[in-house]
């Protein structure tokens, strides 16, 4: 094994269901020992395809990838035992108690008597399980079931862990607590993290690196700061009382660069997306050059640049927009 | 070898674990076989008169049938089972463990023959309880048991072979009550084969269900024609072996499609 290699490296992997509906359209990543790396876009955007190649559940059409140093495709037996998943659907056994989940986890990677019953107890209370640890796990809550998932992909002790979208479905209470035990197991030494997120705040709080995600492809890299410090200046959004057609909002957007201090205008449907140097001074300006136009305003919202903004910039779309897009698929 | 042994045990240890926890999953299953036997027992009591039978009692004739039908009717809904875990996620998660894949396959098959083997023997202690007389004695039942099982295997796996090939409910519901009346009534079931019309008689002599029962008939006879008992055992002993193996090749194709 090659310790010097990249915890995760993929080459334009490439993977189509059917034959008919692209997952992939040619994902390259490289991800560095002992980082957090987030993938971050909407549901359906390739994400979870991408994690079931790196952690040997699906086979791509054609590229190839390595984890922890490993070929997937040619020794995926030595990658499974390198590797911790921590997948979307709570994977636990429901009439099993998170005690025997646990012993279960670890005796499919050989772990065995008093090593297995302390790594077992380790992660019970590591996890705040302990007291819940003879209960079957059907009586567990949604956190706790996140809890024991996370718990049994580090039974083995992996070098490189997958979380895909760890807190999708948890309360905001049980999200903040994972989110603080995501960053202590960052934390520990040489723990490789690959997350998959569509909330922009996670990956923004909890990622070293993240790379945006947009049909199949990844459209921009960087750090969070990075990427956000590239937008320059703040966005103002302005949604319309009506929407705008085609010559509406070509016009439009040519009216709203002409506006001193405006970079960037981004119009579709009934809103307008503006990103300015100082967007609380060029409210005024741009709300008056919206009335000679003739358009009736409904709210504008000033905000800080976000990952929202982002993706909004790299993806050419919106967040939200790209998420209804699946829903309606 | 001795790994894929112990991985197959946990495999089956999680699965008895489901059997043991909740036990009136079990005592349910029981429930229809019980209905088969008195109630079909009962209405049909006459139907030795017209001899064919190898016995005068119809309830000896009768509990064969209903065991291997059980034995059927348990196994086919495995692929059912199998695609819970697919939803819930288990699958992936064994999946991208080092767990061989035969081992997770294998778990199924020893889970589901020791609960037929199981679902098996109460049924032949009901007919006992019922009158049923078994002159092959304690290796009559032995075999009978048995072929449930291997008939129980075949069809299990190809329940679980198609749950991972159409990920849907409705299919595996499709298909079994296409197949199990039919399956049912080309067989011995209810009926001495030479009492049947001729053409029922060869359909089911291509009929697995009717091998385990032929064969669990013969065995618990006065005196069991151990040719028939061997050729019939071989062959779902043959088949239960292609289905099983079928049935870990299906992994290849849930991977090419997830």
């Amino acid at each position: 094994m090659n310790t010097r290699a990249p915890a995760i490296e993929a080459r334009q992997l490439i993977k189509t269901y059917g034959g008919q509906v692209t997952a992939l359209n040619g994902i390259d990543l490289v991800v560095e020992r002992g980082s957090v790396f987030g993938l971050l876009g909407p549901n359906g955007a390739g994400k979870s395809t991408t994690v079931k190649i790196l952690t040997t559940l699906a086979r791509p059409d054609s590229g190839s990838a390595t984890v922890a140093g490993h070929d997937v495709l040619r020794h995926p037996d030595r990658v499974r035992r390198a590797i911790g998943v921590v997948a979307q659907g709570s994977g636990a056994d429901p009439v099993a108690t998170g005690r025997e989940n646990l012993r279960l986890q670890g005796r499919l990677y050989g772990l065995k008597g008093a090593a297995l019953d302390r790594r077992v107890d380790e992660l019970l209370d590591r996890f705040t399980l302990t007291e819940a640890a003879r209960r079957p796990v059907k009586g567990y809550s949604g956190g706790m079931r996140r809890r024991l998932d996370v718990a049994l992909g580090l039974v083995h002790r992996p070098e490189v862990l997958f979380l895909d979208e760890p807190t999708t479905g948890l309360d905001p209470e049980a999200r903040s607590a994972m989110w603080d035990e995501i960053g202590r197991l960052a934390a520990d030494e040489g723990l490789t993290i690959l997350l998959t997120t569509h909330y922009l705040e996670e990956a923004d709080r909890l990622a070293e690196r993240v790379a945006v995600v947009d049909r199949g492809r990844i459209v921009v890299e960087g750090t969070p700061d990075a990427l956000k410090g590239e937008l320059r200046g703040d966005a103002v959004h302005v949604e319309l009382r009506e929407p705008l057609g085609d010559a509406g909002r070509t016009l439009l957007t040519g009216v709203l660069r002409d506006v001193p201090g405006v970079h960037e205008v981004l119009a579709d449907g009934h809103r307008v997306s503006v990103r300015a140097d100082d967007g609380a001074a060029a409210v005024p300006a741009l709300l008056a050059a919206l009335e000679r136009a003739g358009v009736k305003v409904a709210t504008a919202t000033v905000a800080r640049p976000s990952l929202d903004d982002v993706y909004l910039r790299y993806a050419g779309r919106r967040y939200s927009d790209a998420e209804d897009l699946v829903g309606a698929r | 070898m001795s790994m894929a042994v112990s991985q197959t045990w946990y495999m089956t240890q999680r699965q008895l674990l489901v059997f043991v926890r909740q036990p009136a999953y079990a005592i349910i299953t029981l429930i229809q076989p019980v209905i088969w036997l008195f109630l079909f027992g009962s209405l049909f009591k006459k139907v030795v008169e017209l001899g064919g039978f190898g016995t005068t009692s119809y309830l000896d004739y009768l509990v064969p049938g209903v065991v291997v039908m059980s034995a059927l009717g348990s196994n086919m809904w495995a692929g059912m089972g199998t695609l819970e875990e697919i939803q819930r996620g288990t699958l992936d998660r064994f999946l991208t463990t080092p767990v061989s894949r035969a081992a997770l396959m294998n778990g199924n098959v020893v889970n589901n023959g020791l609960v037929t083997a199981f679902q098996s023997v109460v049924i032949v202690l009901l007919g006992l309880l019922g009158g049923a007389d078994y002159p092959g004695g304690i290796a009559g039942i032995a075999v009978l048991v048995l072929a449930s099982v291997l008939l129980g295997t075949v069809f299990g796996a190809l329940s679980n072979a198609l749950g991972m090939l159409v990920r849907e409910r409705e299919s595996i519901i499709g298909i079994n009550t296409f197949l199990l009346l039919p399956l049912t009534f080309l067989s011995s079931a209810f009926m001495a084969p030479s009492q049947m019309p001729s053409w029922m008689r060869h359909v089911a002599d291509f009929n697995p269900l009717n091998w385990a029962m032929v064969a669990g008939r013969s065995a618990l006879s006065a005196d069991p024609d151990w040719g028939v008992v061997l050729s019939r055992g071989g062959a779902l002993l043959g088949l239960a072996v292609v289905a099983v193996w079928l049935s870990i090749r299906t992994f290849r194709s849930y991977q090419r499609s997830v």
